[in-house]
């Protein structure tokens, strides 16, 4: 932690870096020489339409896919990933456009789900649920996130509880980059706010957020830097001072300018 | 995150007593159906049914099936099936008498069984998980006819029958408390349903086991080895169908190629009638014994009433049917604030 904060005047290590990532899936290319940095307490929005490979390229960070080729570092140090727990181990956690999570468990169970609360019963590694419910209180408090009672299975919550859920398991333990793929897709507007303002929290705690979304009012309301994807590219980034909403929706459709919007019309004729 | 209902009416809804009762009766209605069993049981035959004589007989007629379903439960908690765990009794009692009668250390054929049972088990979990197979329905309807062909033909299709001592004790033996003579086989069903209770409600392996039964990619972005675990689901099961089969060598002192035939239905009936979802992630070890009884004191009670075997397969067709669907009533009434 000294270390990176030491740094932070000078040149700063990105929290996480991808270089000249590749994804195949048999024939399809889903990736194509992708890098992608992220540094310490910066939210950053990634952009793209359906299939330009957002969620595969966060699939890779988080530890789900490996990549066909490139590299993936971690605070400067390279990493590879042969599951999410590898990920998770370093600090990386995703929360799941569908959430992912275990409706016929308890709150907090899926809140631990994975690295279980235990304790020693003789020769026996036992759960722990009264260290559990209790742990999973405390953070849902800590995150401002309110439940009837910890011990209520996930299938029985609202659609914005249960993205609360997911973003509370991924800040349970001392996470450094959290990734979101598009967390206010299904919420209320409400709930919306509600989840763009913890992220604001998280960032302000030094945490890395990136954020898909396709919601440019989330993308400009919490981001610090944009990054656009196309076909699977790497095709436009800025800091979220010097774009704009309409230079954003053109990178999204494959625009990077309205000249060059022109040329592109004139390559084709 | 609030919801949009007001809280007065969720209140008011959570106050009465019918809403109230649901997680008791959602826990615990299927002991109540064994509680009404017992009694019609009683009524209908009350020289005989309650008569130590009778129930002395229960363990040793529903302890294979008991052994079975506990192992088959494990399975279909993570919404998986295994349907070769008849044709694996069959395959290690016979494999058991076999070398019995070869002159095989007597002791060692105590964990044959169970390793034969395992090594079918591990077969079916890596059929499931390295070779990709849609779904266990597959394999293990493979290794159904695999081990039903391997069991005669160790045996060249005959029955064996005599085996030594250690093997009847576990089948039909007693040990005596006090006055009375406690079966073997009731006291591994015991030992086993305890020790089932404590691995899936209290380590990490077995809740990993509820939450793949759950949402399989929940558990594998939590970082769990999902393949390693569902193989030890398989192998489990497996292990107890090769202790189904030392328990019916050394009840029916013998080893018979056809044995088995069927009673993964039997098991899986169990689990089912014992309030386990099919699809994974919901039920109790407590049901699933709940459902061993269910089938085993249906067949005792119709025995008592000479009632056809024909009858029993009918009324016992039945109660599958009942009991999901008086399951799927019980859903919708749980489910019915949303």
């Amino acid at each position: 932690m000294t270390q990176a904060e030491s740094s932070q005047g000078t040149e700063q290590v990105p929290l996480i870096e991808a270089r000249g990532i590749c994804k195949y899936f048999g024939a399809v290319t889903a990736l194509e020489d992708v890098y992608l940095k992220l540094y310490r307490g910066e939210v950053l929005g990634v952009v793209g339409d359906n299939g330009a490979g957002k969620s595969t390229l966060m699939k890779i960070l988080a530890g789900l896919y490996p990549p066909s080729a490139g590299e993936l570092l971690v605070e400067g140090q390279p990493v590879h990933f042969s599951s999410p727990r590898d990920a998770r181990d370093r600090g990386i956690e995703m929360v799941y456009q569908d959430l992912a999570l275990a409706g016929n468990m308890r709150i907090d169970e899926n809140i631990f789900l994975g690295r279980e609360w235990t304790r020693r019963f003789g020769l026996l590694k036992l759960v722990n649920n009264a260290e559990s419910l209790r742990r999973a209180k405390e953070h849902l408090d800590k995150l401002k996130i309110e439940v009837k009672s910890v011990k209520q299975r996930v299938e029985d919550l609202s659609g914005g509880q249960r993205q609360a859920v997911a973003i509370a398991r991924a800040t349970a333990f001392d996470a450094r980059v959290i990734i979101m793929d598009e967390p206010t897709a299904a919420l209320a507007v409400k709930e919306v706010r509600k989840v763009l303002d913890l992220i604001k929290d998280l960032k302000h705690h030094g945490i890395g957020v990136i954020l898909i979304s396709h919601r440019l009012d989330d993308i400009f309301y919490v981001c610090d830097r944009v990054m656009a994807l196309f076909h699977g590219r790497n095709f436009a980034e800025a800091p979220l001072a010097e774009t704009s909403r309409n230079e954003v929706i053109g990178w999204i459709m494959g625009n990077k300018s309205p000249a060059a919007q022109a040329a592109k019309i004139f390559d084709l004729n | 995150m609030a919801t949009t209902t007001p809280d007065a009416q969720i209140t008011a809804r959570e106050r009465s007593l019918r809403v109230r009762l649901i997680p008791y009766v959602d826990r615990f209605g299927i002991l109540f159906v064994v509680l009404a069993m017992i009694l019609i049981g009683a009524l209908t035959q009350p020289e005989v049914f309650l008569t130590w004589r009778n129930l002395s007989n229960l363990p040793g007629q529903n302890a294979a099936n008991a052994v079975l379903a506990i192992g088959m439960f494990v399975v279909i908690l993570t919404a998986g099936i295994d349907l070769s765990v008849g044709s694996v009794l069959a395959l290690a009692m016979m494999t058991t008498a076999v070398l019995a009668r070869e002159g095989f250390p007597p002791l060692l054929l105590i964990p044959l069984p169970i390793l034969i049972g395992m090594a079918a088990g591990l077969f079916n979990g890596l059929g499931l998980t390295k070779l990709r197979l849609p779904h266990p329905f597959i394999v293990t309807l493979g290794t159904l006819n695999i081990a039903r062909g391997l069991g005669n033909l160790v045996s060249g299709g005959v029955p064996v029958s005599g085996l030594p001592e250690v093997v009847r004790f576990w089948g039909a033996g007693n040990i005596p408390i006090g006055s009375i003579q406690i079966p073997v086989s009731l006291i591994i069903v015991a030992v086993l349903y305890l020790g089932f209770f404590v691995f899936l409600q209290y380590t990490r392996t077995g809740r990993h086991i509820y939450a793949i039964g759950g949402n399989p990619q929940a558990a594998r972005v939590s970082g769990i080895n999902v393949d390693r675990t569902l193989v030890l689901a398989y192998v489990l099961c497996g292990a107890m169908a090769g202790l189904a089969g030392l328990l019916v060598a050394g009840r029916t002192n013998s080893g018979f190629p056809n044995a088995g035939i069927g009673a993964e239905l039997d098991a899986i009936s169990a689990v089912i009638i014992g309030g386990a979802s099919f699809f994974g992630g919901r039920g109790s070890v407590l049901g699933v014994l709940a459902g061993v009884l269910v089938i085993g004191l249906l067949r005792n009670i119709l025995n008592l009433n000479d009632v056809q075997v024909f009858w029993q397969q009918v009324l016992i067709g039945v109660v599958i049917i009942l009991a999901v669907f008086l399951d799927v009533i019980r859903r919708r009434v749980g489910s019915a604030n949303e």
